[in-house]
């Protein structure tokens, strides 16, 4: 790396002891790069084995990498953690404007540790930290005004990160999320909720550092040649124009969309919830995270009128992709957008995974209909499929886990089935709940086998679109590498929507101009070494590929592949095991 | 010369102006960035952009102590940097918070009106003008 470069300084906060220092890491940066890469290695050393992870014992990695503030689209932050949800890695990537304002306060890495006692917020500006009184935000009903508030009292306007949490993270919902530029989120696996155990409610990062390059010429050139082809690109115009939810209808026709707690994997009301559909009537404005020339983010403008005075309305903003139409929309039967983007508010507001909600939303809704559960455990609610106002109700008491079963709830659906039942439909998969895509087995076994149990970790759901029947060994032998890719990707760190732009050897020339001489095999070796040190956190905190779970559901429903065979799914599994632990005794 | 705002309703907010402005100086990031995109209280509510909007009787000069500043023909300033010696007058002279600041030179920073940022606006939301066309008082 460029000698000048800040990219390897790393700041460690103790929250307990209300100290913080700085270390240049050029050892893990200039073997890893950066994001994942660095994050794990960070983790590592910093998380202490086997710890609860709602304790102080845990650490909370954020880094970027040696694109970040480069180049388009390589727009963000990875943050690690050990997951109160899974018991095991976390890891979450979000953009907004994280990764320029930590590149721009000078660094590659933030490592947060401790407790506080109190509650408390940090605002780092270049190399300074200052620990600031969160008590009068604690407790705040709704995540948009601990923005607004912060938004006024902190410096930095458009040039910083403002990621905070919200009630569920207080509450230590197990799959709260931490929210940063209000419609960005480190969603999946409970952030949120370890910034609470923490009492830290927010971190703001802003600065004022520039990043240099090796040959400014070149930089350019090759600037505008990736800009050119991202602007260009279908896939970007794709997703500019009705963002993910242009999947909908798509997943809809080929039956992969899971509706009805995925007792359907299609829905009738689909055309409600469409991306076309809600662009054509609600769609209010499009975002973009910084550096990225797509803005896929797409937010709705729902205007409610006041029950108490005439012509008199509330207009929200109310952001929605792909994942949330289905976790909040299909999955519960709910067929009317304005109810769909009620619940999504809601579940904004209190800062919490649209994902794991809905899966455990609509496993309640089941417990019920097949009365495991009765109004007693749910306080007078009776969930049903559609009915939107009951589901913002259930919202309410599971934020403020109001009873046992509320409870229960709140530690996730793999969890809740050991309590109330129905392990069959319980939709979770290494202990996070599904993501929208009943494609086929190479979806299922990639939730299983990928290191943070993501959709997002090895793609299988394209697998599922391009390859039928692949032996277990070849089915295995894609999603590893894939994986094994994508560890390179979110080291630099780019978005995986631009993995069409980040070939090989376009990620080595944007390397060498930030001073890393490596060739395209390089980059694949380190891409699987970070996939192999990932596992070794995984195995150190119990993970066993024995003790995956397989709800019994996603072998009663057809997919794109017809029935998915349980015994392939458990031969991919051992295979699984196989590749990673000759692998990880290879390390050795 | 200036780079206008076309439609400021367009802007998603994605800074590759201010990127392609610091980009300028051969380098990354957004440091010396003449052009400011932020939020109008949160994005929902739309996006501010912040430029030099080539004044032509410009308030920033009228403050400089040493003439670093100097109004051009047909509006707008042009920055003779061995002559500032950054006072951060300017900074506190123009009302539209158009004029920046670099803490490692301790200089003001202000558009040169090359209307590079424009080039990477992928949204139509600012456009180089290459003759200013603005109304004001000229004396």
């Amino acid at each position: 790396m460029i000698e000048s470069d800040t990219l390897a300084n790393v700041l460690y906060i103790d929250l307990t002891n209300r100290e913080f220092f700085f270390k240049t890491r050029k050892d893990i940066f200039e073997k890893y790069l950066g994001g994942s890469g660095v994050a794990i290695q960070l983790l590592l050393e910093e998380c202490k084995p086997n710890c609860d992870p709602l304790s102080a014992d845990n650490s909370i990695v954020f880094a970027i990498g040696p694109l970040t503030g480069l180049f388009p689209l390589a727009s963000k932050t990875v943050a690690m953690f050990k997951s109160p949800l899974t018991n095991n890695l976390g890891e979450t990537h979000a953009g907004g404007r994280s990764a320029i304002a930590i590149r721009s306060a000078g660094l590659g890495a933030i490592v947060i540790k401790g407790v506080s006692e109190t509650p408390i917020y940090l605002s780092v500006e270049n190399d300074k930290v200052h620990f600031k009184d969160a008590s009068a935000l604690w407790g705040m009903e709704s995540i948009y005004t601990v923005g607004r508030v912060l938004r006024q009292s902190e410096r930095g306007s458009g040039m910083r990160t403002i990621m905070r949490i919200g009630k569920a993270g207080e509450k230590l919902v197990k799959y709260a999320s931490l929210t940063t530029e209000t419609y960005r989120h480190f969603g999946r696996l409970g952030l949120g909720a370890v910034f609470g155990s923490k009492k830290l409610k927010a971190l703001i990062i802003t600065g004022q550092n520039s990043i240099p390059v090796r040959d400014s010429k070149g930089y350019k050139e090759l600037y505008n040649q990736i800009y050119d082809n991202a602007t260009k690109s279908e896939v970007m115009q794709k997703y500019h124009d009705l963002g993910t939810a242009v999947n909908v209808i798509r997943l809809n026709e080929i039956k992969a969309l899971p509706t009805y707690n995925l007792q359907v994997s299609s829905f009738d009301s689909v055309e409600n919830i469409s991306g076309e559909f809600l662009a054509t009537e609600y769609l209010g404005r499009r975002i973009a995270c910084a550096h990225c020339p797509v803005a896929c983010i797409h937010i709705a403008a729902l205007r409610v009128p006041y029950e108490d005075e005439k012509y008199f309305y509330k207009t929200t903003m109310i952001p929605y992709d792909y994942e949330l139409i289905y976790a909040l929309g299909s999955m519960l039967g709910i067929g009317d957008p304005k109810g769909m983007l009620k619940i999504i508010e809601k579940v904004e507001a209190y800062g919490i995974d649209a994902l794991s909600t809905g899966v455990c939303m609509a496993y309640a809704t089941e417990l019920f209909a097949k009365e495991k559960i009765s109004e007693k455990e749910t306080l007078g609610l009776k969930p049903k499929w559609g009915n939107w106002n009951t589901y913002v109700e259930f919202l309410k008491n599971l934020v403020a886990r109001k009873n046992d079963f509320y409870d229960a709830i709140a530690n996730g659906v793999e969890y809740a089935s050991t309590v109330f039942g129905g392990e069959e439909f319980a939709l979770a998969f290494g202990g996070l709940e599904m993501p929208g895509y009943n494609t086929g087995p190479a979806g299922y076994v990639g939730y299983l086998i990928g290191a943070r149990h993501s959709h997002l970790d090895n793609a299988g759901y394209d697998v599922d679109q391009k390859h039928k029947g692949l032996p277990a060994n070849e089915l295995v032998e894609k999603l590893t590498s894939e994986e094994q890719w994508r560890q390179m990707l979110s080291s630099l760190v780019v978005c995986f929507f631009s993995r069409g732009l980040y070939k090989p050897e376009i990620v080595q020339k944007c390397l060498s101009c930030s001073g890393f001489d490596l060739n395209e095999n390089d980059l694949l070796t380190i891409g699987k070494k970070i996939l192999m040190e990932k596992f070794k956190f995984k195995f150190r905190e119990g993970f066993s590929f024995d003790r995956l779970r397989l709800p019994d559901r996603i072998f009663k429903i057809s997919t794109l592949a017809g029935n998915i065979d349980k015994d392939y799914i458990l031969k991919c599994l051992d295979e699984a095991g196989k590749y990673y632990n000759s692998n990880s005794n290879d390390e050795k | 010369m200036r780079v206008t705002i076309v439609d400021a309703e367009r802007c998603v907010g994605c800074q590759l102006c201010m990127f392609a402005c610091a980009r300028r100086s051969g380098k990354g990031g957004l440091l010396d960035s003449s052009i400011l995109i932020r939020s109008i209280g949160g994005m929902e509510r739309g996006f501010r952009v912040t430029v030099c909007r080539a004044c032509p009787n410009p308030p920033c000069a009228k403050v400089c102590p040493t003439n670093a500043l100097v109004p051009k023909d047909g509006g707008g300033v042009k920055l003779y940097t061995e002559k500032c010696i950054g006072c951060g007058n300017c900074v506190d002279g123009c009302i539209l918070n158009a004029i920046f600041w670099n803490p490692e030179k301790e200089k003001p920073v202000v558009c040169v009106y090359c209307g590079y940022c424009t080039k990477f606006c992928p949204h139509g939301v600012i456009a180089h003008e290459k003759e200013t066309k603005i109304e004001g008082d000229m004396t």
